[in-house]
């Protein structure tokens, strides 16, 4: 067990930021920690990587407390916080090699342990540049390299890929993923495809409080809601859009038949069912029957965007 | 609270290093000894005396501006720049955080004061000159030093805006600076408390040549609470 945390509670003042959670992560697991804006996301991290102290409940890492064995604990965790802060007036060599040595590494190791980072996140060119000089994309390697300098069993990233460009983005999420492998990771975010991207298990946390916590594929299962099924087709002109959908309706498994979309020859229904059946094959059959002619027929996945708005809304 | 020498030095390098990678450090030198230089000359001839009390007593009072100008951005900076997440979120303390950034702005200030040893060769060159109180006064310069640039740091630890550490700064170093200057106007009960809290009580003394423990006692003292209250500043995210 890598992180393991019991009944965390942070309070500021009144305001309850992180409510009773619990959670563990194993090594070699990359988890998603997925919440809007000020879910409690941030603390949460603060709290596990012994930057602010739990009002309630413990935390541990690599069996250590966070508490008790603080100084041990910011020696096994590597941590980029939100923002990515970093001394602008500092080169990319020279920073990183205070961030060895704060971290720790013996001194005749952080040279060797610098080349490294450097090579893994790739910025052999920008080495001797003052990081006040690079763009947001190169930032933001170098505080991973930092959070990596002192090869953490556990990396804690906390909006790692926020204002970067769409390849900047890609670039850094296949630096995380093989980091994975190697390592524990928790990396937050409000970005939906980026959990699907990168992470093998998500957390979704939502006013303080953790509303789901599975493994990626998992989370489609056991939600509320039906399946639904896009069925396009091309019908004679003597048919209209209400005759349709009666005759669609008329299947005992559907439960609902919604037009979405008419045009031209075509219109295209959104068919709800219920969750155990597949539907398909039935309207396809009508569709012979019938002789029209079926232009689209796919099951409309739930997405993560759906999922995640059906957790963090108020119902 | 056992601190490690080496986390304090590799952050007492890393400030030193950023002070002379900056304008911070050539323009607080280069200032300071313009200023100090102007009212050295002008006096030397006129006094006709070989000594360097100009040094002496100019120095405490271009320190009030200089102390919290040097000291402002340290923790201020760190703070608003979010840095400090990342340095308490390292096995550091905040002792030696406080600790290695004060050490490096008393460096500079050395490396300032260094400069003036010159005025010692020419003085001494041209009249006879007290060593005891050549000695006494520069010790004395660096013990007031630190006290101001301990009690300044404190000034930029409690907020992140640099302006307001500075004027912070300002205020509580003129406070102990002033503090035997208006002896006067109190009660005598009180004068011998505030005599003893004034840091210029103690600097007249040291100056003189007379190097007495109480008034080492007083600066190693000042400096310790002035840091530790810095030390405690930072920690107070842990207790609300």
């Amino acid at each position: 067990m890598s992180i393991q945390v019991r009944n965390l509670s942070k309070y500021y003042g009144e305001t309850k930021a992180v409510d009773d959670i619990s959670f563990e992560v194993h090594s070699g697991e990359i988890l998603g920690f997925l919440g809007p804006n000020g879910a409690g996301k941030t603390t949460s991290m603060r709290v596990i990587t012994c930057y602010l102290p739990p009002s309630a409940g413990t935390v541990r890492v690599e069996g250590k407390d966070i508490v008790a064995d603080s100084l041990e604990v910011r020696r096994l965790v590597g941590y980029l916080p939100e923002q990515n802060p970093l001394y602008l007036d500092m080169n990319v060599s020279e920073y990183l090699d205070y961030a060895a040595q704060l971290q720790g590494v013996e001194s005749r190791m952080v040279p060797r342990r610098r080349r490294e980072m450097i090579d893994v996140c790739g910025l052999g060119e920008m080495m001797h540049k003052d990081i006040g000089q690079l763009s947001k994309g190169y930032r933001q390697r170098v505080g991973l390299a930092a959070a990596m300098i002192h090869d953490p069993k556990v990396l804690i990233l906390d909006e790692p890929t926020s204002g970067l460009d769409p390849n900047q983005i890609v670039e850094i999420r296949t630096l995380i993923h093989n980091l994975g492998t190697k390592k524990t990771v928790v990396l937050s975010t409000h970005i939906l495809p980026e959990v699907q991207a990168t992470c093998s298990r998500v957390i979704i946390i939502n006013r303080g409080k953790i509303v789901a916590d599975s493994p990626i594929g998992d989370l489609h299962k056991g939600l509320r809601g039906n399946d639904s099924v896009v069925l396009e087709v091309r019908v004679p002109e003597s048919e209209t859009a209400q005759t349709v959908a009666a005759v669609l309706r008329n299947i005992p498994q559907v439960e609902s038949a919604v037009l979405a979309e008419e045009g031209g020859s075509s219109m295209k229904f959104l068919v709800g069912s219920s969750r155990s059946y597949d539907i398909r094959a039935d309207l396809f059959r009508l569709c012979v029957e019938k002789g029209w002619i079926a232009l689209e027929l796919r099951r409309e996945q739930t997405s993560l965007e759906d999922i995640f708005r059906e957790l963090t809304t108020p119902s | 609270m056992i601190m490690s020498p080496s986390i304090v030095k590799h952050i007492f390098l890393k400030e030193l290093r950023s002070f002379f990678n900056s304008p911070v450090a050539y323009i607080v030198m280069l200032v300071f000894l313009v200023i100090l230089g102007w009212f050295f000359t002008s006096n030397l001839f006129i006094a006709n005396l070989s000594s360097l009390r100009t040094v002496f007593e100019m120095t405490p009072f271009l320190l009030l501006f200089f102390a919290p100008a040097i000291t402002m951005r340290l923790i201020s900076e760190e703070k608003k720049a979010g840095t400090l997440e990342l340095l308490i979120t390292k096995p550091v303390k905040e002792s030696e955080i406080i600790l290695g950034k004060f050490l490096a702005s008393w460096a500079l200030y050395f490396f300032t004061l260094l400069p003036t040893f010159c005025y010692y060769v020419t003085v001494s060159l041209i009249g006879r000159l007290d060593i005891g109180a050549v000695v006494g006064g520069y010790l004395g310069l660096l013990f007031v030093g630190a006290v101001f640039l301990a009690v300044s740091m404190f000034g930029s630890s409690i907020t992140e805006n640099q302006v307001v550490a500075f004027i912070v700064s300002f205020l509580i170093v003129f406070g102990l600076f002033m503090l035997d200057k208006v002896l006067f106007y109190l009660p005598n009960n009180v004068v011998s408390t505030l005599e003893y809290i004034s840091i210029d009580y103690h600097f007249a003394n040291i100056e003189r040549g007379v190097i007495d423990t109480r008034d080492i006692v007083y600066y190693v003292s000042a400096v310790t609470i002035a840091l530790v209250a810095g030390t405690a500043v930072l920690q107070r995210r842990r207790w609300v």
